[in-house]
């Protein structure tokens, strides 16, 4: 019952102890490694929207400068000039002097058919009418075309702007090696899985890119609506979760993309975490150790102290029912005692009455004399019982003499040698013999002794030992007297009693059963205490522990 | 003139076979059933012991041995008690009681000590006289 509700009242302090010690420190440790991550995170996304915008700033630059050299050419020369081979050929030049990215350029008239061009093919005379970029060019003025191989076996692009001149409008195409994207796009500064690449609306690769599709692959990318500044997403592709920076180019609708490795970019992160984790753990555990150890500590002393108490409760009850039960003696021994001494005196008086000659004579005198003679005997076997009863109760001061306790017992076993070997009992003597004096009165305490020897040679009946051990109790300033039999032990029900007045084990007219009770007193006035343990089969041992003189 | 006792006790029953005995016995005694009486017995005839109960109703022993022993310094006590009685007889002893004996009482030892009393009576009488 105690043992459930001590178990229980472990538990709960273990598990308040758990949620006191888990709660602040997991969420000081998530909270922390939260603020990290945000931090963290912000910081990556940030840099590869930084180098997006660059990139793309980088590229937007490059196909507005391109443009623009091709619109000014347009704007500034005029038709009839540059339908010219020879006048085309020294613009080329012009512009080659810029930029060796112009790979050729061409005139191409309203119709769709090139007038001039100077490169490495011969394209003059070819029509261009029904393809979607001069119509485009023609409608919007400029038109920019994704990287193709095309003839050139070479992957480029063309730029084409239109120009209207009086009532005619011609345009000016060139081709541009699309290498400058590749480098551009290529010395992007990434660790050893992160990637570059443009992608144009139907996701085909524009650029090389440095791991797993070559140029023109249609990558499996989401459907990206066009929108405008950067944006930076964890994206799954091909079952492979990546940090994605994506912008669109202002001139094209190429999405330049910026592939990083999270694991990679993150590890700091990830070691940090694993860090975390790690302390947490050890945390945890000390927690936990500690939880129990002060759990099992407190539960302990618990126990401790409740054994204390049962034990000071057993030896007050003891203490006050023998202060009742002394004064319920004291008070039925008195009572008794009255009527006693009046029956006393009624039989004197008859025994008296009996030495009479006449009544000598008479027939039944004999039988007179031996009632009085019975009805005496016992009134004064009452009169034992009574003035005992009255031993128990009274109230005298014992008186204080220097003792000592070995010299006591040895006196008190002398007495008893006789019975014992004559019973065949042995004493066994174990005295310490620097047992300290005590202050003590030697009478009562020889009551006691002999009240303990002479129980323990009726214990024992015939053949055994006696044991008889005096020492020095190690903590307390008092000395231990043990009396252990090798009787037939007393049962557990009966050991409860054994200090209960008229409790005897004897046979009627052989004890009292005050015995005990008596000792009990006398060793409770004399300061000290007496305990009885005993094993049924086995023996009983007395133990009287009494103060050392100060 | 020989020992004239005094027995004071308030059980009727008691007293009654006390008186019958010590007659018996040639001894002149008279019974008191408690403490005024015997005290007033005492102012009009002279008694050399008397035996006195210690729970009396009224007047209790003890204060009617410190009257005795006010009134008749040279009368002894001796004390009859049937209570926490050890405690009781020494404090009679140390009002000045001869002796005292224990209820239920053996004849033969009350007799014997009541003679004794009566002997000391006579020495401390010769002395006082002397």
């Amino acid at each position: 019952m105690i043992q459930d509700e001590l178990s229980r009242l472990r538990l709960k302090l273990i598990a308040v102890t758990l949620a006191f010690s888990f709660i602040p420190l997991l969420s000081l440790g998530l909270g922390l490694y939260a603020k990290f991550y945000d931090t963290y995170t912000e910081k990556i996304y940030g840099n590869l929207r930084n180098l997006a915008d660059n990139k793309k700033v980088t590229i937007d630059l490059f196909l507005t400068e391109r443009v623009a050299q091709l619109s000014n050419l347009a704007l500034t020369e005029s038709y009839a000039d540059l339908a010219g081979d020879a006048y085309l050929e020294r613009i080329f030049g012009v512009l080659q002097l810029h930029s060796k990215s112009f790979l050729d350029l061409q005139v191409i008239d309203q119709n769709g058919i090139c007038v001039s061009y100077v490169g490495p093919y011969q394209l003059r005379g070819i029509d261009y009418s029904r393809e979607d970029w001069f119509r485009t060019v023609m409608a919007k003025g400029i038109h920019i075309s994704d990287v193709f191989m095309g003839f050139r076996k070479y992957p480029h692009f063309n730029i084409a702007v239109s120009r209207r001149e009086g009532d005619k409008t011609w345009v000016l195409r060139a081709a541009i090696d699309s290498d400058i994207f590749d480098s551009l796009v290529r010395t992007v500064q990434l660790g050893k899985s992160g990637d570059a690449f443009l992608l144009n609306a139907q996701h085909v690769l524009q650029t090389k890119p440095r791991f797993g599709h070559d140029m023109f692959d249609t990558v499996p990318f989401p459907d990206i609506p066009r929108f405008s500044g950067t944006r930076v997403d964890e994206l799954t592709i091909g079952g492979e979760v990546s940090l994605y920076a994506m912008t669109w180019l202002n001139l094209k609708d190429w999405l330049l993309v910026i592939k990083d490795d999270p694991g990679e970019e993150l590890l700091p992160l990830y070691r940090a975490r694993w860090l975390l984790i790690l302390l947490l753990c050890g945390g945890g555990t000390l927690i936990v150790i500690g939880a129990v150890f002060i759990a099992n500590g407190t539960v302990r002393e618990l126990i401790r102290a409740e054994r204390e108490k049962a034990t000071l409760d057993a030896s007050l009850t003891q203490s006050s029912k023998m202060a009742a039960l002394g004064k319920l003696a004291a008070g039925v021994a008195h009572e008794v005692n009255n009527p006693l001494a009046i029956i006393m005196e009624k039989a004197g008086w008859m025994r008296d009455l009996l030495s009479e000659e006449d009544i000598k004579a008479s027939p039944n005198f004999q039988e007179f004399a031996d009632a009085v003679a019975k009805i005496e005997f016992h009134v004064r076997r009452a009169k034992d019982v009574t003035h005992r009863l009255l031993g128990f109760a009274r109230r005298m001061e014992p008186t204080q003499e220097n003792l000592d306790v070995n010299l006591l017992l040895e006196q008190t076993r002398s007495f008893l040698e006789n019975e014992a070997n004559f019973r065949g009992i042995a004493f066994v003597r174990d005295y310490q013999s620097d047992l300290p004096h005590i202050e003590s009165d030697a009478s009562q305490l020889q009551q006691v002794f002999l009240n303990i020897l002479d129980n323990a040679i009726d214990a024992i009946d015939k053949n055994g030992s006696i044991t008889i051990a005096t020492r020095k109790l190690p903590d307390t300033p008092e000395v231990e007297i043990a009396i252990a039999d090798t009787g037939n032990g007393i049962p557990r029900e009966t050991l409860e009693k054994i200090f209960d007045p008229f409790f005897t084990t004897k046979k009627v007219g052989e004890g009292t059963g005050l015995g005990l009770t008596i000792s009990y007193s006398i060793i409770e006035k004399l300061g000290g205490r007496i305990q009885v343990a005993s094993e049924e089969g086995k023996g009983t041992t007395f133990r009287i522990t009494l103060p050392v003189a100060s | 003139m020989g020992l004239r006792v005094l027995a004071v006790d308030d059980e009727a029953d008691f007293i009654e076979t006390l008186v019958k005995r010590f007659t018996y016995r040639q001894i002149p005694v008279t019974a008191a059933g408690n403490g005024p009486d015997a005290l007033a017995l005492m102012e009009r005839e002279p008694f050399d012991v008397v035996i006195l109960d210690m729970r009396m109703p009224g007047m209790d022993g003890l204060a009617v041995l410190q009257e005795i022993k006010k009134r008749h310094p040279l009368v002894e006590v001796i004390i009859l008690t049937g209570h926490a009685s050890v405690e009781s007889g020494m404090q009679g002893m140390s009002l000045g009681a001869y002796d005292y004996v224990l209820k239920p009482v053996d004849f033969g030892e009350l007799l014997e000590k009541a003679k004794k009393a009566y002997e000391r009576k006579k020495l401390n009488e010769s002395r006082a006289d002397a």
